[in-house]
């Protein structure tokens, strides 16, 4: 809390726009928010979902059609075995690690202005997970024996090979799947207490207040259940880093060129945390606008999460940077090759989209007009959200379709069960958005209410 | 056929923070020690009042961890070089630089699990049934008001002396709490 004794900076700060508006209490922050769910359903929620489930519904025919042919409805082909599947893996994944850079990294460095938007950032986290994880499953051709993955005893005694990365993808997903939904749960706690206590129709109360476990609020529950947070929130941040790191191992370690890179590590890090945001940025907007919620998720909300997608957005070009760079350095002529085909190959205009979505589009993000500006944000942050989806697919396509051997060569499209699949897991994840903000509070009460001037009062009296 | 009524303790209703930790100081002076408080949001205040700084949670997260990657390292030393050797371009079975991976998802998997379920065992969770969920104004626990609730089983513990000294704290009101 700035004081009296302001320095200038402080006085800079303060012309800032606040993370709460003014004249909250613990009891408006609580009503305001619980009321997005104990009120009468809108009916553009009743409209969401319908086109959500109508995404999910293609989803479901692609899937069907899928699991009825084959992986051969698919555009994969000998040389680019890794399409659509891993592209949209790869990208629904790194759209997760923004809300786990939400919830643990910034809970670790105490910046209050998170909570407000850590439990939509988690959910989007578990939802974007779900949709990651369908796809190499499909893309394992026969799903119904996916068990295989897993370490389990079976009658043929085998076992995975861990010296593969691809076995590493298995357990660093899982494990983060489950250490979100995890964290997700644990933040809901509270909140699930105070649905259950402002219910008033018995049975809906009763779920609730299984799930809210009992929870009374007790000093001495907050106390463990702070010191869990802690803990969760220091787990979670190695974890996140840890898994996409493991996801560019799985290109990494391989040896074709594009993909046989020491940068892939930070660089997918990185770009997993730009693409996250701009993906929080895209659902907030409107979000914060239906719900009437901007006095929660307010201006500073938004300029911070846009300086945070412009850092991590030059950290990616400067990923970019040092593959054109090592690709001269190293003098390899693959390499080289791999680079002058990216940009003159028949995938150029990928890589020049990528260009204009990843890097040209980000800069305006220096402007603080443009981050105080929803309109100017929401384009800035659909850009990066198509970005870093032609960024996989140049990853993954123009370093497979031409590698060493020019007889190997191949061209390779997406087919309409491609694009299908790809959208119909857009439609599951809209969905499970639509479940959630209606049944679940999409931001965190108890914590807002840490943050209400009242409470802040509190702890400079004493 | 009716239960009779036991009374658990008394429970104070206030609406500002700031009297509670004045409460909470008052309580502990006068000897009570079965009691606790109840507010919407933590607040270090309270905790500090009340004493409480003491948790388990980090040995349990520790001992999580440590199962984890023993855990973690026996599965794939177990598996790779004793129950299904596969030579992989001449690399030893016990190759362990490429373990590290799954040892470390490993660890932080049965940490997270060891703090979440610690955390409820330690505050005895899940309870779907509280004598404190008898009394009607406890739902603003999770609201918007601050509780302080005296344990019957308080050795210090007298329902009418008891009942004077907390309405004497500012507390708007003071029920019982039967069960």
């Amino acid at each position: 809390m700035p004081d009296a004794n302001a320095t200038p900076d402080a006085a800079k700060i303060l012309l800032r726009p606040p993370i709460i508006a003014a004249g909250h209490t613990p009891a408006t922050v609580t009503d305001k928010i619980s009321a997005v769910i104990t009120d009468a359903t809108p009916k553009w929620w009743y409209g969401g979902l319908g086109m959500s489930l109508s995404l999910l519904g293609i989803f479901a025919i692609s899937v069907a059609w899928l699991l009825f042919k084959g992986v051969g409805v698919w555009g994969i082909n000998n040389p680019v075995y890794w399409g659509f599947a891993i592209i949209n893996f790869v990208w629904w994944i790194g759209i997760g690690h923004a809300g786990t850079l939400i919830s643990a990294i910034l809970m670790l460095l105490k910046q209050d202005w998170r909570n407000s938007i850590n439990r939509f950032a988690e959910a989007m986290t578990i939802f974007a997970v779900a949709c990651a994880g369908v796809f190499p499953l499909l893309h394992l051709g026969r799903v119904w024996r996916f068990y295989y993955l897993l370490p389990i005893p079976n009658t043929f005694e085998l076992w995975p090979q861990f010296r593969s990365p691809l076995i590493w993808d298995v357990f660093a997903v899982t494990t983060y799947a489950l250490v979100s939904i995890l964290f997700w749960y644990v933040g809901l706690i509270p909140d699930l207490a105070t649905l259950r206590d402002r219910t008033k129709n018995r049975a809906v109360a009763s779920i609730y207040g299984i799930l809210a476990a009992g929870w009374r609020g007790s000093t001495k529950h907050w106390h463990q259940y702070e010191v869990a947070s802690m803990f969760l929130a220091g787990l979670a941040t190695p974890l996140v880093v840890s898994v996409h790191t493991v996801v560019s191992f799985d290109f990494a370690t391989g040896q074709l060129p594009g993909w046989h890179t020491t940068i892939f590590p930070p660089y997918f890090v990185a770009g997993a945390v730009f693409a996250g945001f701009a993906m929080v940025i895209t659902l907030t907007i409107p979000l914060r606008h239906l719900f009437g919620l901007q006095d929660f998720i307010t201006m500073r909300h938004m300029d911070n999460m846009a300086k945070v997608m412009l850092a991590t957005g030059l950290i990616v070009v400067y990923g970019y940077a040092v593959e054109l760079f090592i690709a001269w350095y190293s003098g390899s002529p693959y390499e080289q090759f791999m680079v002058i085909n990216r940009m003159t190959g028949p995938y150029k205009f990928a890589w020049y989209a990528l260009i204009l979505c990843n890097f040209l589009a980000v800069q305006f993000l220096w402007s603080s007009k443009v981050r105080g500006s929803l309109v100017g944000l929401f384009i800035v942050s659909m850009f990066v959200n198509v970005g870093m989806w032609l960024e996989r697919f140049v990853i993954v396509v123009t370093s497979l379709h031409r590698d060493f051997m020019p007889s190997s060569w191949g061209m390779y499209t997406g087919t309409i069960w491609d694009w299908g699949t790809y959208i119909g897991t857009i439609g599951l994840f809209l969905t499970l958005v639509f479940l959630f903000i209606r049944f679940l509070p999409m931001i965190s009460i108890f914590e807002m209410r840490m943050i209400v001037p009242e409470s802040a009062k509190l702890k400079k009296e004493h | 056929m009716a239960r009779q009524a036991k009374l658990c303790g008394l429970l104070a209703e206030f609406e500002d923070p700031a009297l509670v930790v004045e409460a909470i100081h008052r309580t502990r002076e006068e000897g009570y020690s079965e009691f606790d408080t109840y507010s919407p949001y933590p607040i270090e205040e309270f905790a500090d009042a009340q004493d409480v700084h003491h948790s388990r949670l980090p040995l349990i997260v520790l001992g999580g961890g440590i199962t984890g990657a023993l855990t973690g390292w026996a599965l794939q030393f177990i598996t790779s070089t004793q129950v299904y050797p596969m030579n992989i371009g001449g690399r030893p079975y016990n190759s362990w630089p490429a373990f590290i991976v799954v040892i470390f998802e490993c660890t932080i998997l049965f940490a997270a699990f060891a703090a979440v379920f610690g955390m409820l065992a330690l505050n005895g969770l899940p309870r779907p049934h509280h004598p404190l969920f008898n009394v009607p104004g406890f739902k603003r626990a999770s609201q918007d008001r601050y509780f302080l609730y005296i344990e019957s089983g308080d050795p210090n513990f007298d329902a009418g002396r008891t009942r004077d000294f907390m309405s004497g704290l500012g507390a708007s009101e003071v029920s019982n709490v039967e069960d």
